[in-house]
């Protein structure tokens, strides 16, 4: 049994112009103590993933299918006073931007103190003692003054770290790190980044970590995946990912980061714009933008395909591969010979 | 070192500083020193790559170079001369223009783009019929990768890069011999980044031209800059040829910088050793005495607090700014 798992999660945004599939259909699972990363483009649906785990979509966003198992207990449609208490006790997150997420009127002791005196038996003393513990434990200073400042009163990286000990002040199972580092300058974010690998290690929480940045996943995770139109296209180890992309799209994201200086290399970037998420074509949605994009690429969309125990694509070209080296069948369902008739299992 | 023939240069930055009035309170100011002796200088064609955290004062420094700030002190040289009145300014605004960070807030909602990429045409008389701006727009539209049917259309039909882009055909408008480009790529994606990019270096193939590239992003301004200048607080703390200082940094600073970007190769990342800074930077209005770097500096020491360091030539053509890099004196 999985810590998390997830399976064929479907998050839609009805909107007046029509239904935005922002998830369609992702699968993993999250074994304790491990780092999953899930990197994509805006728009990609990463983050409505990791908001659809706690339910904090906003308005026109719903579940509209799928199970999100959390120790083998269902969350999705389950009772909101279950997921209240689901939220910043097993599963707490924290968000891109540190200015927003802070209460400006509360002081950070106030609302540091607000998430143990809810899910934990511990009283007021008791909450304030473990308030202090988790502020020296992210590595502030003074914890006593700091108890009593106001969020302005910090600094960019200061109120990250107060993020992040609000979030793990009830030794939550999961964390979901949503872009914690974004808003960061680079030598605040490796402090952060440091920090959270630490914290991981010594309480042993698994983290799923929604980045955009490639740099982050590497430092950072075990696992990724690779979402592009709120489809999973690849899923694999660190490894897997970076040395061995299967994926066209994985490939074009990891050729497009700059290595060296212009003398050396020219950038080789993705061709086209990132998709318009009202009008997903009908086959592979990044198809439009692949140079190998064959005629099945544009009728009809792949399903992840297992390469082998950790790595898996949903790339026709991969499919294509396998077919050729006989391991497995073209008559299976989820190689649609028949293109006209095609509709299997898709 | 330097494949430029032509050792002219372009920009040059003696000891520009400009410092704000923050108003504290009634009849209480304080001084924000934003840009704070600064020099430098960019040859005729080249890149030079300005790299710092929030708050360096890295954009001021651009801002004040196309005169949309008046500078406290120093001296700006443009082909070798300095601009004194408004004619000299309007001329010089000709040969200069900016590429803003934000292509969501930087362009008007209301005036197509057209009209956007036609404005600086407009100000400065560039035309004599109608049908000649016309057809300069739909020329620095195909420029910049966009199809000129689009005139008509407003900025929030396009997409991130595609805005981006109309940016960039605005600037090119006047015909610019140097161009600002502040933040140009770090509000698109990965993969559009890499397109902007490109398109930056083959303008800059096409049209001869000089660009300050300023960008936290330490990874794209290798690639994209010849010099970079490495900013702190106001300050330039180290300055050298890209490569050099991407891979020999001497300031203690740059050095942390530089391990502080995360490697993009997983084995690389694993064997890297980082340095993590201690603490946040101190605000511009309270800079620390001395060296303003010390107060970080894993390798400060007495002297620190008490002396301002210069920029000085460490070793040919690298600049840094530290008392441990000076030579040892009697």
């Amino acid at each position: 049994m999985s810590l998390l798992e997830v399976n064929s999660l479907k998050t839609s945004f009805l909107v007046r112009t029509g239904e935005v599939k922002a998830v369609d259909g992702v699968s993993f699972t999250l074994e304790k103590g491990k780092v999953l990363g899930i990197v994509g483009e805006s728009g990609s649906g990463k983050s409505v993933t990791a908001y659809s785990i706690l339910q904090i979509l906003s308005h026109p966003g719903k579940i509209i299918g799928g199970s999100i198992k959390l120790n083998d207990e269902e969350l999705v449609g389950a009772n909101p006073s279950f997921i209240q208490k689901i939220r910043g006790n097993k599963v707490s997150i924290i968000f891109q931007d540190p200015m927003t997420c802070l209460n400006p009127v509360f002081t950070i002791g106030n609302q540091l103190m607000e998430a143990i005196l809810l899910h934990t038996s511990r009283n007021k003393k008791e909450a304030r003692e473990r308030a202090l513990e988790m502020i020296r434990l992210v590595g502030i200073n003074d914890p006593e003054k700091r108890l009593k400042q106001y969020p302005h009163e910090l600094s960019g990286g200061m109120r990250q770290r107060i993020m992040i000990a609000m979030a793990l002040a009830c030794e939550p199972d999961v964390l979901i790190a949503d872009e914690p580092t974004t808003a960061l300058d680079v030598t605040i974010q490796a402090q952060i980044l440091e920090l959270m690998k630490k914290l991981q290690k010594e309480l042993g929480m698994a983290i799923i970590m929604v980045t955009h940045d490639l740099g982050v996943i590497v430092q950072m995770c075990d696992e990724v995946i690779v979402m592009y139109a709120g489809r999973i296209c690849e899923k694999g180890t660190v490894d897997e990912i970076f040395y061995e992309p299967k994926h066209e799209y994985t490939k074009g994201l990891i050729r497009s980061i700059p290595y060296g200086s212009k003398k050396e290399s020219r950038l080789i970037p993705i061709s086209g714009s990132p998709v318009d998420v009202l009008n997903l074509p009908k086959g592979c949605a990044f198809a439009p933008r692949c140079d190998k994009a064959m005629k099945i690429c544009l009728e009809q969309k792949c399903e992840l395909v297992s390469l082998n125990q950790t790595h898996s694509s949903s790339c026709w070209l991969n499919i294509a591969d396998l077919i050729d080296k006989g391991q497995i069948a073209p008559d299976e369902s989820i190689v649609p010979e028949d293109k006209e008739g095609g509709t299997a299992n898709v | 070192m330097s494949d430029y023939i032509d050792h002219e240069y372009m920009v040059e930055v003696n000891n520009l500083k400009k410092y704000f009035d923050i108003p504290l309170g009634f009849f209480r100011t304080a001084k924000l020193k934003a840009v704070d002796d600064v020099s430098f200088f960019i040859r005729k064609g080249e890149t030079l790559g300005l790299v710092g955290e929030s708050g360096c004062g890295k954009t001021t420094v651009g801002r004040t170079l196309l005169q949309l700030y008046h500078p406290t002190g120093g001296q700006i040289l443009f082909n070798g001369k300095e601009l004194h009145t408004k004619e000299e300014i309007q001329a010089f605004r000709m040969k200069a223009a900016m590429v803003f960070q934000d292509p969501y807030s930087s362009l008007n909602p209301r005036m197509t783009v057209g009209d956007i990429i036609g404005e600086p045409l407009d100000v400065h008389h560039l035309y004599k019929t109608p049908e000649e701006r016309q057809a300069r727009i739909r020329e620095l539209m195909e420029l910049v990768g966009l199809s000129s049917e689009h005139a008509t259309r407003y900025a929030h039909e396009f997409s991130g890069g595609q805005r981006q882009r109309i940016g960039i055909g605005r600037a090119l408008a006047v015909n610019p011999e140097l161009i600002v480009c502040d933040e140009p790529v770090s509000a698109l994606d990965v993969s559009i980044q890499a397109q902007i990019i490109n398109m930056f270096e083959d303008l800059q193939k096409k049209l001869g031209l000089t660009y300050l590239f300023i960008a936290h992003d330490i990874l794209i301004v290798r690639h994209i800059s010849d010099r970079i200048a490495v900013m702190y607080l106001g300050k330039i703390v180290e300055t050298a040829e890209s490569e050099e200082i991407c891979d020999r940094p001497l300031h203690p600073y740059t050095q942390s910088l530089m391990s502080a970007v995360p490697s993009r190769d997983p084995e690389t990342s694993r064997k890297s050793q980082r340095i993590i800074l201690e603490g946040d930077v101190p605000s511009p209005l309270h800079v620390p005495s001395g060296c303003p770097f010390r107060t970080r500096c894993p390798k400060a020491f007495a002297r620190c607090t008490e002396e301002v360091p210069l920029l000085r030539e460490v070793a040919p053509n690298h600049f840094a700014s530290c008392h441990l890099l000076e030579p040892k004196q009697e």
